[in-house]
């Protein structure tokens, strides 16, 4: 550098803004996100937070564009490239079109990881799954065992028989079936993710089943048609719903009674473990790398696969107990 | 008036609105500097010629677009459907790419797409008469919607490595590929608006059509080349952008048609027609690439951030007018 930008640098740590030096010895995290004023990020970020403030000598930069569009994303990254932080966690908008900045950033040593939307392998370390399908699938069947001690019959509402992601926790359900031997699962059936649709669907269930004693919906959709489906034939009680949903669509079902209990991650745990990992990496004590373990504070460790993924945790059960806190996040 | 003032008859060109004019461009000049000393004031990290070079990114391909739509704002039509074109082009690309085209088909590709695209809304403007806003608020739809059609959610990824050249590439030390189409297409314009008749009719279709057309100026055919150059230049950005992010998605150059207005109304160009310059475009690019990454440097978040652009805008646009409200009185 120039004697002249020498001479700027120093007048601009000496005054004008909050730039102190101070800084220099932080390890600065940028949490990237999707796009700004998302309660569900907003949750993540607090997360993050909570992960600096046990580690000591991070801070957090939370940052995204203002929409969810990877131009966006490429110009806030190209700015905390030269600000030359120590690690960006992003939630990409784009598989693909933030991979040149992200090699970018990662030639000029910055530890770049993805976390919930995450980036094609060649643009980041590793990426962190909220949970893994196999996690789900048994999450889903152990919250309608876990309601019915006794056992009886459960049926599954689906969204659409193309849907990859609710196909492949419906096997992975099946696979560990047996670990739940009083559950007895009757029947699928396919709501299409649409609300009136789901809605009969779970009306013929209770029909065709009497004793139809839980309906498993691992659709946000889904979930609260059923819910709705319960209420709407009295059968609130008799008939748990439980599955995968969002705490604000779920919450008036959780305290009706309709619905007990349902999974979905948790985003405060999961800025936290993206913050932990990315720590950990720019810090130099783990490595990402097929089979590694990288510690995540509180929420034990994650291990990658083959193709640079990991998986969190369990995905997160909310019930009365928890759902007006969460309800107001996403 | 003074009967000594009265023989000369002003054109609207020398009027005082031109000096304001110039007087607007001297106040870009000023703003863009400020925003330079401020920025290398607020972040340390400013002053790195690699940065600023990665932050030309923030403009280059706006600014592209934005010079050709200043010569079609100055002809007294708009163009909304810029950043659907580049969507359109870019996936032709994308297509011919998963067929096996290697890189000059590619950019040929791109370049005809967006010519194609500039001629059917010129050929709608100027053949059957239909309001220019109209018709690219059409065409703005249309010609991304045929991306999504073809896309749906998916996306063309694994362009030929030498197509990174036009979007990643550097001719010269921190010199972007990008930053040298900015510079030659800032040249190109403005001798085409400044230097030449083209550019001449072009202020006199903006500041009369009709006079102009009684004047024996081919209107029509004038506004069909604006549309086809603006079609052109929504080509050249979408190469350049499908090479710096080296994929395609429907979703691609979203918003874009009014980041280039702004940066056309921020440079002086009248939305009404008639007058603004290149230079002032050049200027008003710049401005807007500096104060995106200098608040972007300081983490502003987005939305703070658009909030300033918007407030520079109208700033700088109610200046010239409050000046010359002022001096009247």
């Amino acid at each position: 550098m120039s004697i002249l930008g020498k001479a700027l640098t120093t007048a601009a740590m000496a005054g004008v803004l909050m730039a102190s030096t101070a800084q220099a010895e932080e390890m600065r995290i940028a949490l990237v996100v999707k796009a700004l004023g998302i309660g569900f990020f907003e949750a993540a970020n607090k997360g993050a937070e909570e992960a600096a403030k046990e580690l000591g000598d991070v801070k957090i930069i939370y940052t995204g564009p203002t929409d969810t569009t990877a131009e966006g994303q490429i110009e806030v990254i190209n700015s905390l490239i030269a600000q030359k932080v120590d690690a960006i966690a992003v939630s990409a908008n784009d598989t693909d079109a933030l991979v040149p900045t992200l090699k970018k950033a990662m030639d000029r040593g910055i530890t770049v990881i993805s976390w919930d939307s995450g980036v094609a392998p060649e643009g980041r370390q590793m990426q962190l799954n909220p949970s893994s399908s196999a996690l789900i699938g048994n999450m889903i069947i152990k919250l309608a065992a876990d309601n019915l001690p006794e056992g009886g019959d459960v049926a599954v509402l689906s969204a659409t028989t193309t849907s990859t992601n609710q196909n492949t926790w419906i096997e992975e359900m099946k696979k560990v079936e047996g670990n739940y031997p009083k559950v007895k699962v009757v029947g699928t059936v396919y709501g299409d993710d649409l609300a009136d649709k789901s809605y009969r669907e779970a009306q013929g269930l209770m029909q065709t089943y009497p004793d139809l004693k839980a309906i498993i919906a691992p659709t946000s959709v889904g979930i609260v048609a059923a819910a709705q489906a319960v209420t709407d034939a009295g059968k609130v009680g008799q008939v748990n719903v439980t599955g995968l949903g969002l705490p604000s669509e779920m919450a008036g079902h959780v305290k009706s009674g309709a619905s007990k209990s349902f999974a979905i991650w948790n985003p405060i745990d999961l800025g936290y473990s993206a913050t932990m990992i990315a720590y950990h990496l720019a810090k130099g004590d783990a490595k990402a790398e097929p089979g590694a373990s990288i510690p995540i504070g509180r929420m034990g460790e994650v291990k990658l696969d083959d193709k640079g993924e990991a998986a969190m945790a369990d995905p997160f059960v909310y019930d009365s107990t928890n759902i007006d806190q969460f309800s107001s996040i996403f | 008036m003074t009967t000594a003032t009265g023989r000369h008859i002003p054109d609207r060109l020398t009027s005082p609105a031109s000096r304001a004019l110039k007087s607007w461009e001297a106040l870009l000049l000023i703003v863009a500097i400020a925003i330079f000393i401020v920025n290398s004031m607020a972040s340390p990290y400013f002053l790195d010629p690699w940065n600023l070079s990665d932050a030309s990114f923030n403009f280059t391909e706006k600014a592209m677009i934005a010079f050709a739509m200043a010569m079609l704002v100055i002809s007294g039509e708009i163009d909304l459907s810029v950043g659907s074109i580049m969507a359109l082009t870019s996936t032709v690309m994308g297509a011919a790419m998963t067929a096996g085209a290697g890189t000059p088909t590619l950019v040929a590709l791109g370049l005809g797409t967006g010519l194609l695209c500039g001629a059917f809304n010129g050929l709608l403007v100027a053949r059957f008469g239909l309001p220019s806003i109209v018709v690219t608020i059409g065409t703005m739809s249309l010609f991304r919607g045929i991306s999504y059609i073809v896309l749906g959610d998916g996306a063309y990824t694994g362009y030929p490595a030498g197509f990174a050249w036009f979007g990643q590439g550097y001719v010269w030390w921190v010199i972007t590929v990008e930053l040298v189409i900015f510079a030659l297409a800032a040249l190109a314009f403005g001798i085409l608006l400044h230097r030449t008749n083209f550019g001449r009719m072009v202020y006199a279709i903006g500041n009369n059509a009709t006079a102009a057309r009684f004047s024996g100026i081919r209107v029509d055919r004038i506004r069909f080349i604006l549309f086809l150059l603006t079609g052109l230049m929504s080509g050249i950005a979408a190469i350049c952008l499908t090479s710096r992010l080296g994929s395609t998605r429907p979703s691609i150059a979203s918003g874009f048609e009014l980041e280039v207005v702004t940066i056309v109304v921020l440079g002086g160009v009248s939305i009404l027609g008639g007058s603004g310059s290149i230079i002032g475009v050049v200027l008003a690019a710049l401005v807007m690439g500096l104060v995106t990454f200098g608040l972007g440097l300081l983490n502003v978040p987005g939305i703070v951030m658009s909030i300033i652009v918007g407030a520079l805008l109208i700033a700088v646009i109610a200046l010239p007018r409050l000046w010359s409200m002022l001096s009247r009185k």
